[in-house]
């Protein structure tokens, strides 16, 4: 039964449920229970990137090219995954300074301009306004093949119905009252638009539910799955190389949609409006971020299998597969499903229209019509009390105009094209707003006249090798133009600017349009200087993590606090700036009512809360009407950008310099530590050494003393006496010799004479040394040197000095009755180059307590009472051994079971020169 | 820190998607074959998409875990296809 009025009806009722959410979704954010603050609903709101040419188009460019319609949704995918870079980035600076479009974030990036914000304005709408009748075209052409049923008849067929018959303008009018009523509710335009919001999240669902059904449908009822619909499909050449082709014969244009479309989902201002100005919370982002690519994924699943049924049902008769999405439910006479896809597309078309219009009228209002008003001094608009009003009465009208404009369009030219190639064309000329918002983001160096002109050229180009075609297809422009050029110049066809030819109409443009876009802006920003503003916005932007409060100072605050107060009261009304004011003031502990001068914090604050209703250009215009002061030169601005790095270099810098101090500190303490050791070893040291001469010393003076108090002395006494005398003196000698020789050792002062050595030689000149002592004490020796050892360097005489004091202390220590010293050598740890040497000297005293064998090589360690037992040595000895022997990375160690003697021995590497020079 | 590496992660993930977007890899897959019952080419693109998405979702919702699900998935995604 579908009949016009049922259809009609069905559509007057969709749009009236859309009414009724966006009124449900203001009156909820009203309450402060918000509906749209979730990734949900943020993600299906950025949906609105699937219009009606979504819907039907991309069936007709499957049909038409196969697989290559994808890139359309394929670059938005991979924009999506740069979200932490791009959008991130792009919303925090937004948010900082309550950008409201496009236009008013390039013009606020590039110094605040009005210029380059009008330019981007003007390109924006004659850019758009073909896109926005795309969708006046999508609804009254389906409508017309709706209402035709069960015929099937194709919108080219149907003759161009009279204006007040036409459904478009009926939709087209009734989208502008819901774009007014819900998308103009404030007058700070930064603000939330929370009904409009849930009406297009809510028309996300419908038309993507809206399409899966009719894909089900065609795939599963009018055919037995996916196998069956391609294996039919299959069997005929045709469709094979649809679904097979792929980009590789068409490998330009491939590249030219995945970057146009991946600078459409930023550039398009209904995207920038949805991701950008109506983003709640910056976190949102991160589940958009997979969330909106997967709601492309499956609202394009069913594009293919569509196209190729379409064509398969279709085939021989002259169908447009634009209409295959509403034609294939009808042919199967499935009126449900049929009209269900109508709504979708409705949906789609909508969505688009009322989210575009919004946002263009808000860059008309704020960033053209504005700011040519307030230019225009006979209107005294400054002086006007109440603007709120006026400004919400552009952005009212801009509504109407877009709409009217696009309906014009439509009714003018639109229908001589395909849905894509339309939607294509306004791609191109969002795409021109790419490299101004991506380059002035990162680069600091970009200034307004690279962007404008390269903006200016680029539209100039996108207008001349795009536009222009497109009116001679519609017959406005004679065919000439693109077959000869102008004035016969073939050089300048529009399709082939300067003979490039062989490239689809679309990559030529692209190139050209980029070309001189990116050429231009990069050049120019290269050649010309910035001024202080533009420093300063750039700074601010570019970077925007690190200083969010960047341009602070740029009033040199001299306006007055009623002449501020009074400009936001006409933009933004009495109740509002109150407010502001109070919490203003509320922040900072100030008390408004006795200033009399506003600082140029608050100056500051004023031009934000103003760039949210006016744009950012308009507002410093209009603050600058009240502060009487000059805003900073650009030597100041160079000065506060220089102040504020170096004091970032400064703390950097103090920070560097207290981690060294503080290790520093760590090393000094460590060191002291080390130091108060030292003295205490010294004080020990010195203290021991005194005891220890002062024994001898004391024996000497007292038998001397004897000696000569008693001239008469026995003579075998006075022999004894003086043999004791001698004895202690060469004690006494020899204890300082050996201090003498440790405190050199220990000081590093000792001269070495390495020689190569026959380790049996040096034995047995200590065995000579000692051969007296042996047989003093009755003492068997065993020696034991193999013959063959390795040639070790050293100096000799230490190397002596070593055996000797071994030899000699085991003689001291052995067995009394039956003495028994053995020597002997060996090798040792072959692993080592040329090997080590061990030399040990066993004895059979009593050997070495476990606890005492550490401390027996230190200085004046005695083992033994030293209270009863007369001291047999000087208690260096050991001591000098060890410094000998690990002075070239040796070792010296004492093994021993108490009660059956102890070994001593010591290793030397064969060349310890060169095992020195390895560690 | 861990956000340097969420970001080094999604530039990476975005230079593997745009290779695997682009020819030559879809050209590869150009063949007149199907998979399934479904068209070789049709079904890569969807998986290779599919698997861009799953990633960057990982990614994105746990900035600082996920280290091994990075590219073993993709490998898998691509093979599928």
């Amino acid at each position: 039964m579908l009949i016009p009025s049922i259809i009609l009806a069905a559509a007057f009722l969709y749009l009236c449920l859309l009414f009724a959410i966006a009124y449900w979704g203001d009156k909820r954010a009203d309450a402060g229970r918000s509906l749209v603050a979730n990734p949900y609903i943020y993600a299906l709101s950025i949906a609105v990137y699937c219009t009606a040419w979504t819907f039907y188009g991309s069936v007709g460019r499957a049909a038409a090219s196969g697989i290559d319609f994808l890139t359309i949704y394929l670059g938005p995918t991979l924009v999506f995954v740069l979200c932490w870079a791009v959008l991130r980035k792009i919303l925090r600076i937004s948010k900082a300074n309550r950008i409201t479009s496009i236009a008013d974030f390039i013009s606020a990036r590039y110094g605040k301009t009005q210029v380059l914000g009008g330019l981007v304005t003007v390109i924006a709408v004659v850019g758009i306004v073909p896109y926005i009748s795309l969708q006046l075209k999508a609804v009254s052409a389906s409508f017309n093949v709706l209402i035709h049923y069960p015929q099937i008849v194709m919108p080219s067929a149907v003759s161009t119905v009279p204006l007040l018959q036409d459904t478009a303008l009926y939709v087209a009018l009734v989208l502008a009252i819901f774009s007014i009523l819900f998308g103009t509710r404030h007058i700070d335009a930064s603000e939330h638009h929370e009904g409009m919001v849930a009406a297009i999240a809510f028309e996300s669902v419908v038309k993507l539910v809206a399409f899966l059904t009719v894909g089900v449908f065609v795939t599963f009822g009018l055919y037995g799955g996916f196998g069956d619909l391609f294996d039919k499909a299959m069997e005929s050449a045709d469709f094979a190389r649809l679904l097979t082709a792929t980009p590789s014969s068409t490998f330009g244009n491939w590249m030219t949609l995945m970057a146009l479309s991946m600078a459409a989902i930023i550039c398009l201002p209904r995207q920038w409006h949805v991701i950008v100005v109506e983003n709640v919370d910056e976190k949102h982002i991160d589940k958009a971020a997979w969330l909106f690519p997967l709601y492309l994924l499956l609202i394009n699943i069913f594009v293919l299998p569509i196209a190729v049924a379409g064509l398969m049902e279709f085939r021989g008769q002259q169908a447009d597969a634009d209409t295959f999405v509403l034609a294939l439910p009808m042919l199967a006479r499935q009126e449900g499903v049929a009209l269900f896809a109508f709504i979708g597309g409705l949906s789609a078309a909508t969505g688009m229209v009322i989210v575009e219009t919004v946002a263009l009228s808000t860059m008309l209002c704020n960033d053209l019509v504005m700011p040519v008003l307030l230019r225009l001094k006979w209107l005294r608009l400054t002086e006007r009390k109440d603007l709120g009003r006026l400004l919400l009465g552009i952005r009212r009208g801009g509504i109407v105009f877009v709409v009217l404009l696009s309906y014009l369009y439509f009714r003018l030219i639109g229908e001589s094209y395909a849905l894509v190639t339309i939607g294509l064309v306004s791609f191109a000329a969002a795409a021109q707003f790419a490299p101004a918002i991506i380059g002035g983001i990162f680069w600091k160096t970009a200034n307004r006249w690279g962007a404008f002109i390269g903006l200016g050229l680029g539209f100039l180009l996108w207008f001349y090798t795009l536009l222009l075609p497109s009116f001679v297809r519609s017959g406005w422009l004679d065919e000439t133009l693109l077959t000869a050029g102008p004035w016969g110049l073939a050089l300048l066809r529009p399709q082939a600017l300067f003979g490039l030819a062989g490239l689809d109409p679309l990559s030529h443009a692209l190139f050209w349009t980029m070309l001189v876009n990116i050429g231009a802006y990069v050049a120019v920003s290269l050649v010309t200087r910035q001024s202080a503003i533009e420093r300063i916005q750039a700074a601010s932007f570019v970077d925007v993590y690190r200083r969010a409060e960047a341009g602070q100072r740029f009033w040199r605050g001299t306006a007055t606090v009623a002449d501020l107060e009074s400009l936001l009261v006409r933009f933004i009304g009495a109740a509002r700036a109150s407010q502001e004011l109070a919490e203003y003031a509320a922040r900072r502990n100030l008390n408004l009512g006795k200033m009399r001068e506003a600082d140029a914090e608050l100056v500051q604050h004023a031009e934000r809360l103003l760039a949210g209703a006016i744009g950012t250009a308009s507002a410093r215009v209009m603050v600058a009407s009240v502060a009487k002061g000059e805003t900073v030169s650009l030597d100041e601005v160079m000065a506060i950008l220089d102040e504020a790095s170096q004091i970032i270099e400064y703390s950097r810098r103090l920070e560097q310099k207290s981690q060294e101090l503080e290790v520093a500190s760590s090393e000094l303490r460590a060191a002291n530590v080390r130091l108060k050791e030292l003295d205490r070893m010294k004080d020990d040291f010195i203290s021991t050494v005194s005891h220890e001469l002062r024994t001898p010393l004391t024996s000497i003076r007292s038998f001397s003393e004897i000696l000569h108090d008693n001239p008469n002395i026995d003579p075998a006494q006075r022999s004894q006496f003086l043999g004791i005398i001698v004895k202690e003196s060469e004690r006494l000698t020899r204890l300082i010799n050996q201090i003498l020789d440790l405190a050199k050792m220990e000081a590093g002062r000792m001269d070495w004479q390495i020689e190569r050595l026959e380790l049996k030689e040096v034995v047995d000149d200590a065995l000579a040394v000692t051969r007296g002592l042996f047989a003093e004490r009755d003492i068997r020796l065993e020696v034991d040197i193999p013959a063959g050892l390795p040639k070790i360097e050293y100096d000799r005489d230490r190397l002596i000095q070593v055996i000797v004091n071994l030899l000699s202390n085991a003689v001291k220590f052995c067995d009394p009755v039956h003495g028994r010293v053995a020597i002997d050598a060996a090798v040792e740890g072959p692993g080592l180059e040329g090997g080590a040497v061990r030399v040990s000297v066993h004895d059979n005293g009593a050997g070495v307590a476990l606890a005492d064998r550490a401390r027996l090589f230190e200085r004046f360690q005695q083992i033994g009472n030293t209270m009863t037992d007369k001291p047999q040595g000087t208690g260096l000895g050991l001591a000098i051994c060890r410094q000998i022997v690990e002075r070239f990375g040796g070792r010296i160690w004492v093994d021993s079971e108490p009660g059956r003697g102890a070994v001593f021995s010591f290793l030397i590497p064969s060349s310890p020169a060169k095992a020195q020079a390895a560690q | 820190m861990r956000q340097g590496l969420r970001g080094e992660r999604l530039v990476a993930l975005f230079i593997l998607a745009w290779l695997a977007f682009h020819p030559p890899i879809v050209t590869l897959f150009g063949v007149s074959a199907t998979v399934m019952g479904l068209p070789v080419l049709y079904l890569y693109l969807f998986a290779a998409w599919l698997c861009v998405i799953v990633l960057t979702g990982l990614v994105v919702g746990r900035g600082d875990a996920g280290g091994p699900d990075g590219p073993g998935e993709t490998a898998r995604g691509e093979r599928e296809g």
